[in-house]
């Protein structure tokens, strides 16, 4: 079972806006991308067309290791919304 | 909108352990979520001790939805291609009510309802976007451009503590002080789990793995199972994963732990139902920040009130006491009127005679001891490896068992055991 599959057993309600922002400018500065090693979810890819690190962030199960992980500061976390977000059935 | 008396930020175990602590006081007490409701966003391995929240407590925890009572419980040290159990029963564990399995959207659920039932007003798809002061006093909080206003604040945020950091109490998110853990809900009918794991009827287990679980990484994998759900996962330190980047990554970790042969077999036609992650403060009583001001409190994982011991680690109970706790101070200070540092410093002195801070304060040494990375990959090579040698009888004759144990004892009473067993009298 892969990651994707995983994701998709969960209940998650996701807001128009991002509540992961990604500060390119020091994002790209970086050699080692832990974000993308860290995430539970994989959810950190860098583009194709742009080479910028990029976060599917409506898979996101709000742990904020990637904020934790990104020492140079370049994730800007937060909590979703009320009501948007994640919604553990068993947790 | 007129002034509350307290206003509890987050509905997880923590805060509704305080707004239990509360509900007969006839203050007027709101609990802000961020959640659909308590617990949709909260996440444990998990199981809750009993004992040590039996004099704190009161009848908060009767009739609460526990999954299966431990009765046993099982260590698995994974070497690379091998590995070994113990499996721990007694009466003691039996008969007593121990500790608990509990999935928490059902468990703070039914806690959020019970604070409810007795006039504490929980509200859910709330989340507080900052706290409020005047004169370096805590005087409320604000929702969007909502300002709400209350006498004390309690911060029950989680382990994040976004709150607490604005406000200077608690130090900067360290990758060496906090760990990932992963989940996944894997479902079984409840007779497959009572077979499989050797239990009766509402009898459970909880099972930790050390070892090849993590590639050696600092940190375990842990089984627990559920009335008719298995809680599967693994845990390592964030600076941990990062040390072995590009090569491990935390969700492979947690798909290779289901497919080792240990694991496989046990949950074997499951279906995965959920999947989760979340942090846990690692860093013990050093990592426990400021817990008061003027007009706040800070309970919970919010506080960094978390203990990894190596065999067992727990939060839950330090939440549940830290809310009640916070809970006895807030009454204080409404009957002295005075919500000021110096009453609600009250809170640290109470914990300080709880089990919470003694606790804590007696396993300080434990995440020093812990961080080295020869527990979590030479010495369960070495002990399987030992087993492996004991238990095997090839074509040539065997070894005297003490000339085994003997070669085996000397290559691992090495000089890094020797300095690991003198760190050990710390812990």
């Amino acid at each position: 079972m892969n990651v994707e599959e995983k994701l998709a057993k969960n209940i998650i309600k996701s807001g128009k806006v991002s509540h992961i922002k990604i500060r390119n400018e020091i994002c790209a500065g970086c050699e080692k991308r832990y974000c993308m090693s860290v995430c539970p979810g994989n959810l950190y890819k860098i583009s194709e067309e742009t080479k910028e690190v990029i976060v599917e962030y409506s898979g996101c199960l709000e742990c904020g290791t990637c904020m934790i992980a990104c020492v140079r500061g370049a994730i800007c976390w937060e909590y979703p919304g009320g009501e948007f977000g994640v919604q553990y059935r068993y947790g | 909108m007129e002034k509350l008396d307290v206003i509890i930020v987050g509905g997880g175990i923590a805060g509704l352990a305080c707004a239990y602590g509360l509900k007969d006081e006839g203050l007027n007490v709101l609990v802000l979520e961020r959640g659909e409701f308590s617990g949709s966003k909260n996440v444990t391995g998990g199981r809750l001790y009993l004992n040590p929240l039996k004099p704190i407590v009161k009848d908060m925890l009767q009739g609460a939805p526990f999954e299966r009572k431990v009765v046993r419980e099982r260590w698995t040290v994974l070497g690379d291609d091998s590995s070994i159990t113990f499996d721990f029963t007694s009466r003691r564990i039996r008969e007593e009510d121990h500790s608990f399995t509990v999935l928490r959207a059902r468990f703070d659920r039914y806690l959020s309802e019970r604070v409810e039932e007795k006039g504490v007003l929980v509200i859910p798809k709330y989340k507080v976007d900052d706290v409020l002061k005047n004169n370096g006093k805590v005087i409320g909080v604000s929702v969007g451009k909502e300002n709400l206003f209350a006498n004390v604040v309690v911060i029950a945020e989680g382990a994040l503590g976004f709150l607490s950091r604005k406000l200077g109490m608690r130090g900067s998110l360290s990758p060496r002080e906090y760990a990932l853990g992963i989940k996944e809900i894997v479902e079984l009918p409840e007779e497959v789990i009572n077979e499989r794991f050797n239990v009766e009827k509402d009898e459970g287990v909880a099972h930790l793995f050390i070892g090849s679980v993590t590639k050696g990484l600092f940190g375990g994998g842990f089984l627990y199972t559920n009335r008719d759900s298995i809680s599967l996962g693994v845990v390592v330190k964030i600076s941990a994963i990062m040390s072995a980047y590009p090569h491990i990554s935390s969700n492979e970790l947690m798909e290779r732990f289901k497919a080792f042969y240990e694991i496989k077999s046990i949950i074997k036609d499951g279906s995965t139902v959920e999947y989760s992650a979340h942090i846990i403060p690692e860093a013990g009583y050093n990592g426990v920040g400021k817990l008061y001001g003027d007009g706040v409190l800070i309970v919970g994982d919010a506080a960094g009130f978390s203990l990894n011991m190596g065999v067992t680690v727990r939060g839950m109970d330090f939440a549940i006491a830290s809310g009640m706790l916070a809970a006895e101070t807030i009454k204080e200070a409404f009957s002295k009127g005075d919500f000021s540092e110096k009453v609600l410093s009250g809170y640290e002195e109470r914990l300080k005679e709880s089990f919470v801070l003694k606790e804590l304060e007696s396993f300080k040494e434990m995440p020093e001891f812990l961080d080295n990375e020869d527990i979590f990959a030479y010495y369960p090579g070495k002990l399987t490896e030992l087993i492996g040698r004991l238990t095997y009888f090839g074509e040539s004759p065997k070894e005297r068992i003490w000339r085994t144990l003997k070669t085996w004892a000397k290559e691992i009473l090495n000089r890094k055991t020797m300095k690991l067993l003198l760190k050990a009298r710390k812990i």
